[in-house]
């Protein structure tokens, strides 16, 4: 656990109640469902990453994971957002140990062309201290029905960490229970399909395996369970 | 105090009696379901379908008991929260746009809890014309605020149909509580037991009649697993269930039987169309609420129908 901040034992019960209420409360409004489709719920070190478009989806895709994956499963959040206020701080911090990143930053480069502050760097000492972690690839909350093209972030994590496994989760309705803008949440059931990993190919460019891991959240068509006649 | 207290007294005696009975079909339907998936083996769909299922009944008839405990108001608010899941799958299917998050807000939190608000006040002439009217009028002006023309007519008639079904249709069993029928004081809660009763056994033995000797689809392009043999056979043997209950109502058994049969081809309908509105958005079940049978409303799209007309009729001829 590379960033979390050392707590005392009475703290970070606190912080495990606040969670448990948040899983609560998310889960109750939105009814939720986790389809595992594509692939099983794994205590492997995983990347999930999802299409974004509310403030609510890592909650939801947190909640949804089985206990025992959650607790080692971080999001990965803008830190501009989440730095603003003292609740939000915490929130982040203790209560769902957010891995937080600078967005849009500093762009410099060094000598051989490689990003001096580079923004992933929290990242990847995540992954190296083993940590599962939930990633939105457009980068920003999305409005519009379909998803933004993925930034580069993902491909330079698979280039860099063979170890982890790249899992999409496609989430559904969130953004109709709390569009962007709205106070109050409709209570709508919602779901969330995880679909087979994905691995980046020896030699593939960046711009297709961005295509292609997009591709695999666009082309998860939410699955009914079955159910004899 | 008694657990019972709620209940009024000249019922609890049927009332405990009518819940034991179902707990003993219950026993054998389990044994039954313990036998089958014995001889053919815990791979079987169908089998783990059924045994799904029944352990469901189990819960619901436990989650009915309980509000029954609660009397009259244990009643409303159960009814009240059946409503509730089942508009949110309604809906959750409905195709509706950021411009309805205001509509649907108010069918969600302003008119459910004021449909059973009138209900439990007994306000007849409010909670039977409240969504058809004042929701009919209100919803769209409200949608308006969206400034989205996008489907307008469509997407506010999906949100009226799903008010009308999930809970002005659902609060007609509620509603039965409030009717004042003569020579039948305090005795309304076998009423609800009465319609729910046959309704489902309804549901419940078309599925069994069908499994048994079901040979031909009655719509096919409607609901597959609806065939000519387990209509007849449902609806025959749960209309003869609802004449042996006369005892429970103010009908003598010719009359049980009729209303029986009205309930019986509602619901039969009912599950007709809302299964045509489940094939037409492309899902097999409104959810996954309830293990086995899908969502809230794959178990009371029956009730949906059949609940208003059995209302009506009961208090057309029975009540003052």
């Amino acid at each position: 656990m590379s960033d979390r901040p050392t707590a005392s034992l009475p703290a970070r019960f606190a912080a495990r109640i606040v969670a448990l209420f948040l899983i609560t409360l998310v889960r109750l409004v939105t009814g939720a469902q986790a389809r595992w489709t594509g692939t099983a719920p794994l205590p492997r070190q995983r990347l999930y990453y999802a299409n974004h478009s509310s403030h609510l989806d890592f909650l939801l895709l947190w909640a949804l994971l089985p206990p025992r994956l959650r607790w080692k499963t971080r999001p990965v959040a803008g830190a501009d957002y989440w730095n603003k206020s003292a609740v939000r701080r915490y929130l982040i911090r203790h209560v769902f140990n957010g891995v937080l990143v600078a967005r849009g930053g500093d762009n410099s480069v060094g000598p051989n062309g490689e990003r001096l502050n580079d923004p992933l760097s929290p990242v990847l000492a995540a992954i190296a201290a083993g940590d599962s972690l939930i990633f939105f690839p457009e980068g920003t909350r999305n409005a519009n029905e379909e998803m933004l093209p993925f930034k580069s972030g993902l491909f330079h994590i698979a280039r860099q960490c063979s170890q982890i496994e790249l899992v999409p989760a496609r989430i559904e309705n969130l953004n109709r229970v709390m569009p962007k803008g709205e106070l109050l949440p409709l209570p709508l059931v919602c779901t969330i399909n995880f679909g087979v990993p994905v691995a980046l190919q020896p030699d593939e460019p960046k711009d297709q395996f961005l295509v292609r891991a997009r591709d695999a959240i666009i082309q998860m068509i939410p699955v009914q369970p079955p159910r004899s006649a | 105090m008694r657990l019972d207290s709620y209940v009024p007294e000249p019922v609890r005696e049927q009332t405990m009696m009518l819940f034991a009975s179902l707990g003993c079909v219950l026993l054998c339907a389990s044994l039954i379901g313990a036998v089958l998936r014995w001889k053919l083996g815990a791979e079987n769909g169908v089998v783990a379908n059924l045994n799904a299922r029944i352990n469901a009944w189990w819960v619901m008839i436990a989650v009915i008991g309980l509000a029954f405990l609660g009397g009259r108001t244990g009643v409303v608010v159960l009814f009240g929260f059946v409503s509730f899941f089942a508009l949110r799958e309604f809906i959750t299917l409905n195709q509706t746009r950021r411009g309805d998050h205001l509509a649907l807000l108010a069918s969600f939190f302003v008119a459910l809890p004021l449909q059973y608000l009138f209900v439990d006040q007994n306000w007849y002439g409010m909670f039977s014309i409240f969504i058809p009217v004042y929701g009919f009028l209100f919803l769209p002006i409200l949608a308006c605020f969206g400034h989205d023309t996008t489907r307008f007519l469509s997407r506010n008639a999906e949100t009226q149909w799903g008010l009308m079904i999930c809970v002005y249709c659902i609060s007609h069993v509620p509603a039965l509580l409030a009717l004042d029928i003569p020579g039948y004081a305090d005795r309304n809660m076998l009423l609800v037991i009465f319609l729910i009763l046959v309704v489902q056994s309804s549901d419940v033995l078309q599925y069994v009649w069908g499994k048994l000797l079901g040979r031909h689809k009655i719509a096919p392009n409607l609901s597959p697993s609806k065939t000519v043999e387990g209509f007849i056979g449902g609806v025959a043997s749960s209309t003869l269930l609802g004449a042996a209950l006369f005892w429970i109502t103010p009908f003598n058994p010719w009359q049980a039987a009729l209303m029986a049969l009205a309930i019986t081809l509602m619901g039969f309908f009912g599950g007709l169309v809302m299964s045509a509105i489940k094939r037409d958005r492309g899902v097999k079940d409104w959810g996954n609420m309830i293990e086995g049978h899908g969502g809230m409303l794959d178990r009371l799209d029956s009730v949906c129908f059949s609940a208003p007309i059995f209302f009506h009729l009961v208090r057309f001829h029975f009540a003052q």
